[in-house]
């Protein structure tokens, strides 16, 4: 009977202590720090050779076969805008699972190395600052400093939208009528 | 011992909606001229095994339903009972009632009462609307008019019931029927125990009882064999009528003498038993197929079969190749070669029969139109000849179930807007019934489904002015004839002068070739006014693999389907010509093609050949549009695997898909009216 009631009383810690902290893997792009919700990494692979995707935009480097599933390539540096870097076998694709209308996407984003897992209490998530339309912040739920740095943390779901797919197929049906 | 009988639930529905589209054949079939008993035979079979399954389960207002139907079909099979159009039409619409009602049931859903009193009703005054039988001849094969004569003096019968050893194993439980006959009147049971074997022989499944039974009152035999007409094939049956005076009936059993009316209930006509032993095949089919869930299919043992033994060869070449690698010398690399070249014909062959378990016959779709030409031509008073030809052309089972949408609103249109009515055509000098055609056939890698008929046609003019009314195209256009009666696949298009509630309201259309390009076929319309149209539509023999032809551009790879390629070839300096200095074109046997640069439109910028006399131009045809890819490179030709970009991506333009290639690397496959469609951009 106690035990029964020492393990829920370590469930329900534990329970709290999930809805307080929250575990996310960051890494960096130039000189900026960013972070993604662990439990939506899949996997960290190295950098391959991609498939082009003709007439894509340029962040959207292709496709690669993640064990005969075919996976988009997404540049995080061209999709912020921080400029084009070398790939070499070091460079790190991180694949995040996005969720969008009951569907899971896999997607792998470039970025220029993994750096830490770190532990985050939620309360001291700070929302990003305002700057009007000068700088685009939809992709960023939140900063939150580790060790006096600014970490960003991002919205997977948000960033993995793709949502000029739906914008397209609007597009192509207005062709067909 | 208590069974969960819901476990069974998917498995009488299966059957029954099986039953009923049997009926519905069967009903369809009878022609009223000459009506043949073996016919109704399998319609009264089909409604029996639904009215006895629905029993069993408890579902008694299915059973009641299917009762009123079966006493109607039961006349009608005694020859009591005329065959009339009215009859055939209420039995029909009952079919079609039964089928909610079942469906209903199934989904936990709210059976429509109104429906069925509805139709209970129709079924009741069809049965008391009784027309003696004698002006349509039925021809009965083996009814021995005698026991018919004395049916009225019967005043109880004698039945000598030894079933087989297997009775038990089949499901039946003699005592349920015996508490049925004795419904119908006094029943004395004596059993039989002489071929009991001793407790060390006895095997407790097995049924080493006979029984002699006496039944008591005025009973018509067709009571009586309704009750043993789940074991006729496991039992030996003998029943004799008793008149006022009892005749030497055990003497007769035991001498082993058959008189007439013995012999006639022993040896049930053929027709009668072979559906019997149908619906056993499909009982011992069914919990396999039940088991895994609603979309199960049904495999052809032969098919599973061929797949055993293409495993069983797939093992030798594995272990015969495994040797070799064993101690591996450059002396064997013949035989290294010979093996991997079995191997590669082995898992091609693994792949086409796994493939083939996939396919159904068309026919699963075809089945349902002589119904819906049935329905139409009676409401709209058209006189209509529907043939199938093709029924057994193999289709994998996506497409059958996604095509079987657009083929119905195709059928449909042909049946109400291309056949005329009888008088129209009588006075245009054709024949007074119409024929629609629906055909299906394999071409090259592809399947070709045509519904054709012989009526008015598609009037181009007035497409065009209906276009223009519309606002779909600018009144200055040239349309060829091709894009004329393309117009009518645009949304929100129909010539229709009135709207019925068969067609006509415009929607269809643009969705039906929008649900065949989903499926990666197209379709194409061939019309003549006053003789008639056929659309056919094109489908790619399986979904999901497909050979193709990798192509180089650049340092890309894609792959063309290798349907879609007519030829491929060099370009001469004077064979090009330009289209108001931009659209390029060349001449191939007298015909101007447009040219596509894959490296333009899909912006390649390693592209090595820039001038088109220095690469390799590849002649495809999608959707009825012929022109020329230019590429740098043919690398060879492959099947692929087709796997999803939307799953993960979203669709692109020009690209139906990706595979995967034997690096390990992605290429992109091509659609071709995608990429025509691109090009005109």
């Amino acid at each position: 009977m106690s035990r029964t009631d020492t393990s829920k009383q370590a469930e329900q810690q534990d329970k709290r202590s999930q809805e307080e902290h929250a575990q996310f893997l960051s890494f960096t792009l130039g000189n900026e720090e960013y972070a993604v919700d662990i439990l939506r990494v899949q996997e960290i692979r190295s950098w391959e050779p991609v498939s082009r995707i003709p007439n894509a935009p340029a962040y959207e480097k292709g496709v690669v076969n993640l064990r005969g599933a075919i996976v988009p390539i997404i540049d995080l540096r061209e999709r912020f805008d921080l400029g084009h870097s070398q790939y070499t076998p070091l460079t790190v694709v991180v694949v995040l699972q996005a969720r969008s209308s009951e569907k899971t996407r896999v997607m792998g984003v470039v970025v220029d190395a993994v750096s830490d897992v770190i532990d985050v209490d939620k309360k001291s998530v700070q929302s990003s600052p305002n700057f009007g339309a000068k700088v685009s912040t939809e992709f960023i739920n939140g900063l939150i400093s580790v060790n006096q740095r600014m970490v960003m943390l991002l919205d997977v779901d948000k960033l993995l939208k793709l949502d000029d797919v739906d914008n397209l197929r609007g597009i192509n049906n207005d062709e067909e009528s | 011992m208590s069974i969960d009988m819901a476990q069974f639930h998917q498995v009488f529905f299966e059957e029954s909606f099986e039953g009923l589209d049997a009926m519905e054949s069967g009903l369809l079939n009878l022609d009223m001229g000459d009506v043949n008993v073996d016919e109704i035979n399998t319609i009264f079979r089909a409604a029996h095994s639904i009215k006895g399954g629905s029993g069993t389960f408890g579902f008694t207002s299915v059973s009641d339903f299917t009762h009123l139907m079966e006493t109607l079909l039961d006349e009608m099979r005694d020859g009591r009972r005329r065959v009339t159009q009215p009859a055939v039409d209420v039995l029909l619409g009952s079919v079609d009632c039964l089928r909610e009602m079942l469906q209903a049931i199934q989904d936990g859903a709210e059976i429509d009462g109104e429906s069925v009193s509805t139709h209970k009703r129709s079924l009741d005054n069809e049965l008391n609307n009784h027309s003696p039988a004698g002006a349509v001849p039925i021809n009965h094969p083996q009814k021995v008019p005698e026991s018919a004569a004395k049916e009225d003096q019967v005043s109880g019968w004698l039945i000598a019931f030894s079933p087989h050893l297997h009775l038990l194993k089949t499901g039946n439980e003699p005592i349920r029927l015996f508490r049925e006959l004795s419904s119908l009147g006094d029943l004395r049971v004596t059993a039989d125990l002489q071929g009991m074997p001793d407790l060390y022989g006895l095997d407790p499944e097995e049924c080493h009882l006979s029984w002699k039974l006496e039944l008591d009152g005025n009973v018509p035999v067709s009571e009586i064999d309704e009750i043993f007409d789940w074991v006729e094939e496991d039992c030996d049956l003998a029943k004799q009528a008793r008149f006022a005076s009892l005749p030497a009936f055990d003497e007769q059993l035991g001498a082993g003498a058959t008189d007439n009316r013995v012999a006639e209930t022993i040896d049930t006509d053929p027709a009668r038993s072979e559906p019997a032993t149908k619906s056993k095949q499909l009982k011992s089919e069914e919990p396999k197929a039940a088991a895994k869930g609603s979309s199960s299919i049904r495999v052809d043992t032969s098919k599973i079969d061929t797949l055993i033994n293409m495993v069983g060869e797939l093992v030798i070449t594995q272990s015969m190749l495994s040797l070799v690698g064993e101690h591996f010398e450059l002396g064997k690399l013949d035989q290294l070669k010979n093996g991997l070249s079995q191997l590669e014909r082995h898992t091609r062959e693994l792949q086409e029969s796994v493939m083939n378990i996939r396919m159904l016959p068309i026919s699963f779709v075809f089945s349902r139109f002589p119904r819906l030409a049935h329905d139409i031509s009676s409401k709209l008073g058209k006189k209509i000849d529907l043939k199938l030809l093709g029924e057994h052309t193999e289709v994998d089972k996506t497409v059958v179930e996604l095509l079987s949408d657009p083929l119905v609103h195709l059928v449909r249109n042909s049946l109400d807007h291309g056949i005329e009515m009888p008088d129209v055509r009588l006075a245009a000098g054709k024949p007074e019934t119409g024929t629609v055609t629906l055909e299906a056939y394999h071409r090259g890698g592809n399947i070709v489904i045509e519904v054709s008929d012989d009526g008015k046609g598609l009037d181009k003019e007035k497409l065009r002015a209906k276009a223009i009314e519309k606002g779909l195209i600018d009144p200055d256009v040239i349309l060829t004839d091709k894009q004329s009666y393309e117009l009518i696949f645009m949304p929100g298009f129909s010539t229709a002068e009135k709207l019925t509630d068969i067609s006509g309201r415009g929607v269809g259309m643009d969705v039906v070739r929008r649900n065949i390009q989903a499926l990666g076929g197209n379709i194409e319309i061939i019309s003549s006014l006053g003789k008639g149209s056929t659309i056919s539509i094109h489908l790619p023999l399986t979904l999901a693999i497909l050979d193709g032809q990798s192509i180089a551009v650049g340092d890309e790879t894609y792959i063309v389907p290798l349907g879609s390629i007519i030829e491929s070839l060099n370009i001469k300096e004077d064979r090009l010509n330009r289209v108001v200095g931009k659209g390029e074109t060349f001449l191939l046997r007298d015909q101007y093609l447009p040219i596509i640069r894959m490296h333009e439109i899909f912006n390649v910028a390693s592209a090595r050949h820039t001038k088109l006399t220095e690469g390799l131009l590849v002649v495809v045809e999608g959707q009825g549009v012929r022109c020329g890819l230019f590429v740098d490179d043919l690398l060879g030709q492959q099947q692929v695997v087709i796997k999803s970009l939307e799953a993960n991506y979203r669709r692109v333009e020009g690209v139906s898909g990706a595979t995967i290639l034997g690096d390990g690397s992605v290429a992109l496959i091509l659609d071709i009216p995608g990429l025509v469609r691109l090009a005109n951009q």
